[in-house]
């Protein structure tokens, strides 16, 4: 027959049909099949654990990933997230069962923050409770939906049950909140997310880039309100004010109002853990942000709790900072405690 | 309301006159049925899907309204994309593809039996993946293939069952030659079963990014080689004869057909420029996209020019402006798409807002006007039933006025939210300066909603029914 596309119709529907087989084949199939093959967990990963998988699954069932990636692009905005993500980095993220795909967890939204290294910005279980069952219970302006369900309210919670305390409104009139099996998985999973270091010579390239990006970041001018609403506010709130028996205020704590600065720069370098502050326990724990910041950083971001919310304290210098970081006996002794 | 007349004009002064859809065509009762039934649930997902999306909407400016598991936004999200992708579009593109096809080939449907079968496996698949979605069940959360693959197999079943049909039709034509619109309709069904196999099998897809690879040739496949080509194929038809002139040249949709299968296919992964898959295939998926400037220029400038000149003619029909919308639409978004894939823009966009601007104004302004303009088109001269003109100059203008209040200030919004995480901003920064712009969005989308309740009220009226008898023995 007439090698005619338009009267002849195998002919026609033919090279459609299979020319976009070929197509799909060398721009889909192949290079998956490739990258399959080529799929490697970093060495210094760790193999995610029953619960952390429980976990990811609560997250993908939910939807969280419309509004979080955990996907940090080699491009300077995304340097507040972490280094650069590496197909390394998903290797071990797999198909859950037969009916089910590997969860897409790269995301395609950033409605809210990039969760790649959350278990690093946010280690405290605490607070991803309080979170998820009230967003605005720690961050006013938050539009995450709340996820009630994955708790539940109970007169007389059992020892072993993770009970929740909320702040005054958000709580239920009575009864006592406790976290299900959804959630406790859920929070283990986010405290998972931490990016691992890279394996030196794979990622030659990645860190090329890398040094650019930080030769980039290094021009960027360092805000302590910035870092502040970035790294704190989540628990001490942007007012200052902390919340109620979780996290302490700044605004006219002893520590951040002292004359003497050691004490400040040092629980910002090294965390706070279990001690009473003016008399009341805190239940949330606080992480150590001195591998997270510079100096520089670190300095802006006292000075600015130092100097908000009323507080007039004396400011200090990046100078100072590196004064107690290179100090080995006050590191010694925090090391001790 | 009176039934308005299918012969006599009725008296209307608060618009302009419309031209009544001059000429019955007969069609057989049974492929009346057929393709007002695939109507008829298209128009039904619409109301819904867009019901769930205007839910989702408020819930960015009251993030309280409820806390029920199954109404949580991040369930209700794939619910809203899976219906108005594989109910409201699919069926409403499908149900004209089922005129155009059997028209063009100068003989009946193939099989209405199959085509029944197509309908019903098409919804079953909708209701139950809706039901499973709220319940939290997802395909690991792939956009647009949420539905897990036992419940999308129906979907595809019916699809294989319209391509068969399709084919079989085109076969068995009663003209030498294949009519331009079937190229791209057929085209359309092949290449989406195509596509759903590659993105369901596994074998090449299990671990870590592979999986990411084959998302980003799906979701973008997924728009560019089934609504696309689909209706492009049922312009090619609807436009030449509402306007009742040929299309301006029949060689410029060759060319464009050709260039949209090859250039469309290779750009998928612009979905993930900077990600962590293969840099080359990123790189390949930009060329192509300054490639799409090739098939997008020659459709739509076929289109335009064959509308040329016929302005008034447009104004005086209640379908044309359906349809010239729809091709506006397909030249902005075309362009769009391509800028947000060069790495420059697409650092600003990518993330953002600025996406849901754009695709809201691909698959609203682009893909659904011109769903709309071929029923309207259709329908009346099939059924003898007018809707309300009234009725139908409100869809037009609330949808029309509803998706550029929706998508202009998300795209401004978008790049604000872009320059502010570039400029270091603490990230709530980027949260409280969506708020106004996340008002108009649910301004707009109130707009839109009322427009799709008004044209499934015209749908109704134009259903068919006594009219049609009625219209036979005053023709007899
Ligand atoms: C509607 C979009 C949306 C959904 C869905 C959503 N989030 Fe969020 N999320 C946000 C926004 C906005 C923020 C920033 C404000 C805040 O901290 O609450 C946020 C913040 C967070 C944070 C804190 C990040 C940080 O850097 O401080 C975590 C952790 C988080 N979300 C986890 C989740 C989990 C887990 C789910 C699913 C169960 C989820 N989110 C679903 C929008 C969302
Ligand atoms: C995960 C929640 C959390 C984050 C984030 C956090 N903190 Fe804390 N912070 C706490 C808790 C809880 C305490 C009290 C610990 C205790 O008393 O045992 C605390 C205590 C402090 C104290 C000591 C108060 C006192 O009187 O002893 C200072 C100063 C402080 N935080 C500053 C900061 C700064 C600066 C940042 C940001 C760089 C920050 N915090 C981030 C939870 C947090
Ligand atoms: C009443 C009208 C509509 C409203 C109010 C609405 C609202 C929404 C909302 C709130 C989202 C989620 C945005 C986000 O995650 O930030 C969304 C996503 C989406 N909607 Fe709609 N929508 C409407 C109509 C439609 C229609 C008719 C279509 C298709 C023709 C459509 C296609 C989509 C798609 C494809 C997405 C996913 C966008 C992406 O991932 O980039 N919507 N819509």
């Amino acid at each position: 027959m007439k090698l005619n596309f338009h009267k002849n119709h195998k002919l026609l529907f033919g090279v459609v049909f299979w020319g976009f087989v070929f197509l799909s084949l060398i721009i889909a199939v192949f290079p998956a099949l490739w990258v399959q093959q080529e799929n490697e967990p970093l060495p210094a990963s760790e193999p995610i654990t029953e619960l952390e998988r429980k976990g990811m699954k609560v997250f993908i069932n939910e939807g969280c990933v419309y509004c979080h990636t955990q996907q940090v692009r080699p491009i300077a905005m995304d340097e507040n997230w972490g280094r650069p993500s590496a197909p390394g980095d998903y290797a071990r993220i797999n198909r859950p069962s037969v009916w089910r795909q590997t969860p897409a967890v790269l995301g395609s939204a950033r409605t809210g923050p990039d969760l790649t290294s959350i278990g690093k910005r946010q280690p405290s279980a605490v607070w991803h409770y309080m979170h998820l069952y009230n967003p605005r219970s720690v961050v006013k302006e938050s539009i995450m939906p709340s996820y009630p369900w994955l708790f539940k309210i109970v007169e007389n919670p059992s020892k072993d049950a993770t009970v929740v305390s909320m702040p005054g409104e958000y709580g239920p009139s009575n009864g006592k909140i406790i976290a299900t099996e959804k959630a406790e998985a859920l929070v283990a999973y986010l405290q998972s997310l931490k990016q691992v270091s890279m394996d030196a010579e794979a990622s030659a390239a990645q860190k090329a880039k890398a040094d650019s990006i930080a030769a980039q970041a290094a021009k960027k001018k360092i805000d302590g309100a910035t870092i502040y609403a970035n790294n704190c506010a989540s628990c001490h709130q942007s007012d200052g004010q902390g919340v109620e028996g979780v996290f302490p205020p700044m605004a006219g704590d002893p520590v951040v109002t002292a004359e003497d600065p050691t004490d400040h720069i040092r629980i910002v370098l090294y965390g706070l853990q279990g001690v009473p502050i003016e008399g009341t326990e805190y239940q949330g724990i606080m992480q150590p942000f001195g591998e997270m910041m510079s100096d520089e950083e670190v300095a802006a971001v006292i000075n600015h709790e130092r100097t908000s919310w009323g507080n007039d304290a004396p400011t200090v210098t990046a100078e100072d900072v590196a004064k107690v970081r290179n100090n080995d006996e006050l590191n010694k002794i925090q090391a001790e405690e | 309301m009176n039934k308005p007349s299918a012969v006599l004009s009725v008296e209307r002064p608060l618009t302009v006159e419309k031209a009544k859809a001059e000429e019955r065509i007969d069609t057989s009762p049974e492929s009346v049925r057929l393709i007002f039934s695939f109507i008829a649930c298209s128009a039904f997902w619409l109301v819904f899907g867009t019901l769930v999306g205007e839910y989702l909407g408020l819930k960015f400016v009251w993030p309280e309204l409820d806390t029920i598991s199954w109404l949580s936004f991040g369930r209700l999200r794939p619910v809203h994309t899976n219906v108005v992708f594989w109910g409201f579009l699919s069926q409403g593109m499908l149900a004209l593809a089922l005129y155009v096809v059997p028209r063009t080939s100068q003989r009946e449907l193939f099989s209405y039996r199959l085509g029944w079968s197509s309908l019903g496996l098409m919804n079953l698949s909708v209701v139950l993946g809706v039901i499973a979605l709220m319940a939290g069940i997802n395909n690991g959360a792939q956009e647009y293939r949420e539905f897990i693959w036992p419940i999308f197999a129906l979907f595809a079943l019916g699809l294989i069952l319209v391509a068969y049909n399709l084919y079989k039709t085109i076969a068995d034509r009663n003209v030498k030659e294949i009519y331009i619109s079937n190229w791209y309709i057929l085209a359309a069904c092949l290449w989406t079963i195509i596509l759903v196999l590659v993105a369901y099998l596994p074998g090449y897809q299990q671990d870590g990014i592979s999986q990411t690879v084959i998302q980003g040739y799906y979701m973008h496949q997924g728009v560019g080689q089934w609504f696309t080509p689909m209706v492009l194929g049922l312009t090619y038809y609807f436009l030449p004869k509402l306007l009742n002139r040929p299309i301006y040249s029949y060689s410029l949709g060759v060319l464009a057909f050709w260039t949209q299968m090859v250039f469309y296919t290779m750009i998928g992964s612009h979905h993930f420029v900077f990600s962590p898959i293969p840099w080359w295939i990123q790189t390949v998926a930009i060329v192509f996209s300054v490639g799409m400037i090739v098939p997008v220029t020659a459709g739509t400038g076929n289109f335009l020019l064959t509308m040329r000149g016929k302005w008034r003619s447009i104004a005086r029909s209640y379908s044309l402006p359906f349809i010239l919308v729809g091709v506006i639409f397909y030249a902005i978004v075309s362009y769009q798409g391509t800028l947000e894939a060069f790495r420059s823009l697409n650092k600003v966009w990518h993330f953002t807002n600025f996406t849901i601007a754009h695709s809201h104004m691909s698959l609203y302004g682009f893909v659904a006007f011109l769903i709309w303009g071929g029923v309207y088109g259709l329908i009346p001269r099939m059924t003898g039933n007018e809707p309300p003109q009234f009725a139908v100059g409100a869809h037009f203008w609330l949808a029309l006025i509803g998706v550029l209040v929706y998508s202009i200030p998300l795209m401004v919004g978008g790049t604000l939210q872009g320059l502010s995480w570039i400029a270091g901003e603490s990230f709530i920064e980027s949260v409280t300066l969506m708020q106004p712009y996340w008002v108009w969005r649910a301004v707009g989308g109130t707009m839109m909603f009322i427009s799709h309740l008004i044209f499934a009220y015209n749908v109704w009226k134009m259903r068919p029914g006594n009219r049609i008898e009625t219209a036979e023995s005053t023709n007899s």
